[in-house]
């Protein structure tokens, strides 16, 4: 039985072997191009492998240790889909590093593998596990180009991951230790009678939700535990830091939908209650990411001050989930889409940010003036991210926006959404001004900026997406509202 | 109706956008020509729709040239495209003022190619705008506009130009942020985006009360049209915007605040628009005389006329919230008529301001020797706005006034009415004042060598000269048309 049962993991299987076969070949191999030639077919094949399982009903494998569900097949393209822009943007960045581009490859794919798995668990042992492969993969990759500030940047994502960790274990042993098991359909069964009295009357199990919130958070990067952000934004590669920015990001988000949903998402006060935390979170985490986004004179802490905003907005998502307690799946899809579309925006934002960067040698945005005559695609290119953050139209951020906002309308999260607007009123400014830089500035030289064949690909891929998500997102918000028919509940 | 005509209007000029941005070949001199073959066939075709519209009695109340397909599923929205008597006019002012602004750009040279494709997409996003009627679709061309506002303002303007594009930008993001929540509020009151279902909601239970979703929604076209005291991003975006980008702003931009007052606020939430006529129509009568009084003050010549628009948009308000038949034609017919006025006016700023350089009013004097041309149409589009008979201008006001003064729904509103009436003396006042400093006065040796319009310029005010006569003498040319949208509205309000 279990044997047979492999065949739900293929992609997985088939992202550790290229993994494998990548640091093997890098022994042997000169020529590196290859290694982004396996790198990319693995992850084609990887995708493929995820599409044959899409159409099957949801099973879990291995003990109810995985689920193979519609789920967790969505979160698979997205991470895969993200791993492959990033390999195609690394292109630009990998002579930076003496050595290691086999190993850089390599952990790349391990990553994905972890969160992939993370989207997939059912189990508290198996999220601890999958949680910090991919962790762990990321802080060596944040540290890859061994200067200081990417030691610094790997160093800290390191100590304050270890923190977080730490918390989510307790967490977890907490929860195992009052309902006997790391199920989490089982725990699910066990809650509602712990907390018939109240949550005043089952106070451990009010720290474990507390602890698992706080672990998972910092894996969002929510308010209180984004400290560690701008920091590692500034000094990680930047294809990790875009990496870091969307893949991580939205795998903290599947994990928390899933915890939560599945786990406490009956009676309905509960969900309630984790509902409204998540909401004044949210609010919270919008308003300082975008606050603090306005002073931000570096182009990598910019986009980390964005990505907290940009979380917060996300966990309009999670606070509809939790306040609707099932009611509707509205919010779920929602969060999805947002995190598909927030997903193609920041990694086409990024890669324009590498091409511009490596050619100017800086991240400062002073020293994007005049980008609009001296690359003027990549310029363009960048300018629509931008505005797909402000969520103007026509781009993907304004459908992401008015789907999660909408939802949380529906559930009386009224003021949330007006926070929500607001904020995205203070974001423009600061979008803009790096928009005014690139088109009003006067270019430090006439050189051209040039960027290899896989980037210039990178970027098409991520606009062609902003710019359907925008225009035609129909077929797409199909696929996040099936994603979340198996989900929970 | 098997030819999509409102896609194809709404469309072609972003088409136009594509081609200029992504045609290699294409000289500067062609550009241009580009350009205008785009707006004139957009032109032409709004004026195709104009001559087909079905101005019978069965068709009063109906949409026509519909088009609706299934756009997002999952929240129901529809791409849904239409026109009444109430866009009609306002597309066809679009249309009108795209070709104009082409032929007012004429003369661009700093990064043509950018700035004609900006000029195409604002005006697909306006007459988006004026033709959706699903509120999400709604939503969507009205954030659209700002891309191109910012750039226009921000690369081809003068003076404190990106000060001003950003504060327009976030001017207006913040009005649409409360009206998208109340967009939202009454999608989940109701269940539908869809404006014809919507029209007319009463007895609804929302979330939060229907007042409270009028006001969501109203602060966003309050900040557009633009309502005192949310007024203050206007004067600087208009004084620093390029020449057309003003036309377009002070032509069609803000008439966007009123269409949305009267599509979406009137007539989906009748009830309380009676009740809160009062509020709106003291602060109708403040905008007016406010807006008129500081425009006295102004020393700069454009933005004189900026602020002179924020008075005149007094009376469109004004118009719309007296709420009744006579009342809601003058206000449309208003907007109509402010948009090619104000058009005109900033042409004329801006040919005066290419031509000598100088646009302060202490500056100028006794132009009308130079630019006999520009100082006579100049002089009409002055008498136009302060309501000479025989304008458009006086047209509007007139029929403005009278249905605000025989209004039932305000008490006392005949007061209203004549502190409103007031506002047309102060703007002869400042209209003649300028008019007076610009033109007249001894001659000054400075502007010597200064020349008059050429071809390009008098064919493109010609046509706005045109425009205005042709609506002031036969004003039933519109009015006819904007009846078939008012009346419906007043059948609404029950009066």
């Amino acid at each position: 039985m279990l044997l047979s049962e492999v065949r739900f993991l293929i992609p997985e299987i088939a992202l550790l072997v290229g993994a494998l076969v990548i640091v093997l070949l890098d022994l042997f191999v000169r020529q590196k191009k290859v290694l982004v030639g396996v790198n990319l077919f693995v992850l084609i094949a990887a995708v493929g492998f995820s599409v044959l399982l899409w159409g099957k009903r949801p099973v879990s494998v291995f003990y109810d240790v995985l689920w193979v569900d519609q789920f967790a097949i969505f979160f698979k393209f997205l991470f895969l889909a993200a791993a492959g822009l990033v390999v195609l943007c690394s292109q630009d960045y990998v002579d930076k590093f003496e050595r290691f581009q086999g190993e850089y490859y390599a952990l790349v794919l391990l990553a994905t593998v972890g969160m992939m798995l993370l989207a997939a668990t059912a189990d508290l042992i198996a999220i601890y596990i999958a949680l910090e492969l991919s962790s762990i993969s990321l802080y060596v990759l944040a540290t890859f180009l061994k200067d200081e500030k990417s030691t610094e940047a790997g160093l800290k994502y390191l100590l304050v991951g270890a923190v977080a960790s730490a918390m989510l274990l307790y967490g977890m042993a907490i929860t195992f230790g009052l309902t006997g098991t790391t199920r989490l359909t089982d725990i699910a069964q066990m809650v509602p009678s712990l907390v018939a009295g109240g949550l005043t009357q089952s106070p451990a199990l009010l720290i474990g939700m507390v602890l698992l919130t706080a672990g998972f958070g910092f894996k969002i990067a929510c308010f209180p535990f984004h400290m560690w952000v701008p920091d590692v934004y500034e000094g990680a590669p930047t294809p990790i830091t875009a990496y870091l920015s969307v893949a991580s990001k939205a795998a903290g988000f599947a994990i928390i939908l899933r915890v939560f949903s599945t786990v406490f998402g009956f009676p309905d006060w509960l969900s309630g209650n984790w509902g409204m935390l998540f909401a004044v979170l949210s609010a919270l985490t919008m308003s300082i990411g975008n606050v603090i986004a306005l002073l931000q004179t570096n182009i990598k802490r910019l986009l980390g001050y964005s990505s907290i905003a940009q979380a917060g907005y996300l966990m309009v998502g999670l606070a509809t989930v939790g306040v609707a307690a099932g009611m509707d799946k509205l919010g779920q899809s929602g969060l999805l889409f947002f995190l598909f579309s927030y997903t193609v925006t920041n990694m086409g934002a990024f890669a324009t940010v590498i091409a511009i960067s490596n050619k100017v040698n800086s991240d400062l945005i002073d020293d994007y003036a005049g980008m609009g005559k001296r690359a003027p695609v990549l310029a363009l290119a960048l300018t629509l991210c931008l505005v797909s953050l402000i969520g103007l139209p026509p781009t993907a951020g304004l459908i992401a926006k008015v789907y999660i906002f909408s939802a949380a309308v529906q559930h009386g999260l009224l003021w949330l959404v007006i926070v929500g607007v607001i904020n995205s009123c203070i974001s423009a400014y600061y979008y803009l001004k790096v928009v005014k830089v690139m088109w009003l500035g006067a270019p430090a030289s006439s050189e051209q900026v040039p960027s290899s064949w896989a980037l210039r690909t990178a970027v098409l891929i991520c606009c062609l997406l902003v710019l359907v998500l925008g225009i035609v997102p129909g077929s797409f918000v199909r696929l996040a509202e099936i994603a979340t028919h198996t989900l929970g509940f | 109706m098997t030819f999509s005509f409102l896609s194809a209007i709404v469309f072609l000029p972003v088409i136009g956008a594509v081609v200029i941005a992504l045609l290699p070949g294409l000289n500067p001199r062609l550009l241009k020509f580009v350009a205008l073959l785009f707006t004139v066939a957009t032109f032409a075709l709004s004026l195709t729709v104009f001559c087909q519209f079905d101005r019978s009695v069965g068709a009063i109340g109906q949409m026509q040239f519909e088009e609706k397909i299934l756009w997002i599923p999952a929240i129901g929205a529809h791409y849904h495209l239409g026109i009444d008597g109430l866009s009609l006019p306002m597309v066809i002012l679009m249309t009108f003022l795209g070709v104009l602004a082409v032929l007012v750009s004429w003369r661009i040279e700093l990064r043509p190619r950018e700035y004609f494709a900006w000029l195409l997409f604002l005006e697909t996003s306006i007459l988006g705008v004026f033709c959706s009627l699903d509120l999400i679709l709604f939503f969507l061309f009205w954030e659209l506009e700002l891309v191109p506002m910012y750039f226009l303002i921000s690369i081809w303007g003068s003076g404190r130009k990106e000060y001003s594009a950003i504060k327009y930008v976030i001017y207006t993001l913040l009005g649409s942020a409360f009206m998208l929540a109340g967009i939202l509020a009454v999608y989940f009151s109701t269940g539908t985006f869809s404006i014809v279902e919507l029209t007319g909601l009463h007895g609804v239970r929302g979330a939060i009360p229907l007042a409270a979703m009028f006001f969501l929604l109203l602060i966003g076209f309050a900040v557009k049209l633009p309502v005192f005291p949310l007024h203050t991003w206007l004067p600087d975006a208009h004084t620093d915007a390029p020449t057309a980008a003003s036309v377009v702003l002070a032509g069609a931009l803000l008439k966007m605040g009123g269409y949305g007052m009267i599509r979406v606020c009137v007539s989906i939430f009748p009830e309380v628009a009676l009740q809160y006529a009062p509020l709106l129509v003291t602060l109708a009568v403040v905008n007016v005389l406010y807006g008129a009084g500081v425009t006295l003050r102004q020393k700069d010549l454009k933005r004189l006329i900026a602020y002179s628009s924020v008075s005149h948009m007094g009376y469109v308000l004004l118009g719309i919230f007296a709420l009744n038949q006579v009342s809601l034609t003058g206000a449309t017919l208003q907007m109509f008529s402010h948009g090619i006025v104000t058009g005109l006016l900033f042409a004329m700023v801006g040919l005066v301001y290419e031509k000598s350089h100088e646009r302060n009013l202490d500056n100028l004097g006794g132009l009308a020797r130079q630019m006999p041309v520009i100082a006579v149409v100049f002089t009409i589009a002055g008498l136009a706005s302060l309501g000479l008979p025989g304008t458009s201008g006086f047209a509007a006001e007139f029929i403005t006034f009278i249905g605000s003064f025989s209004s039932t729904v305000v008490e006392w509103i005949q007061i209203y009415t004549v502190l409103g009436v007031f506002g047309v003396v102060l703007t002869a006042g400042y209209i003649l004042w300028m008019l007076q400093r610009v033109f007249y006065g001894p001659p000054q040796e400075k502007f010597d060598g200064v020349s008059d319009a050429d071809i390009v310029d008098k064919v493109c005010i010609f046509s706005f000269v045109v425009a205005i006569m042709l609506v002031g003498l036969y004003p039933a040319i519109l009015t006819n048309v904007i009846r078939m949208g008012v009346e419906p509205l007043v059948m609404l309000l029950g009066l």
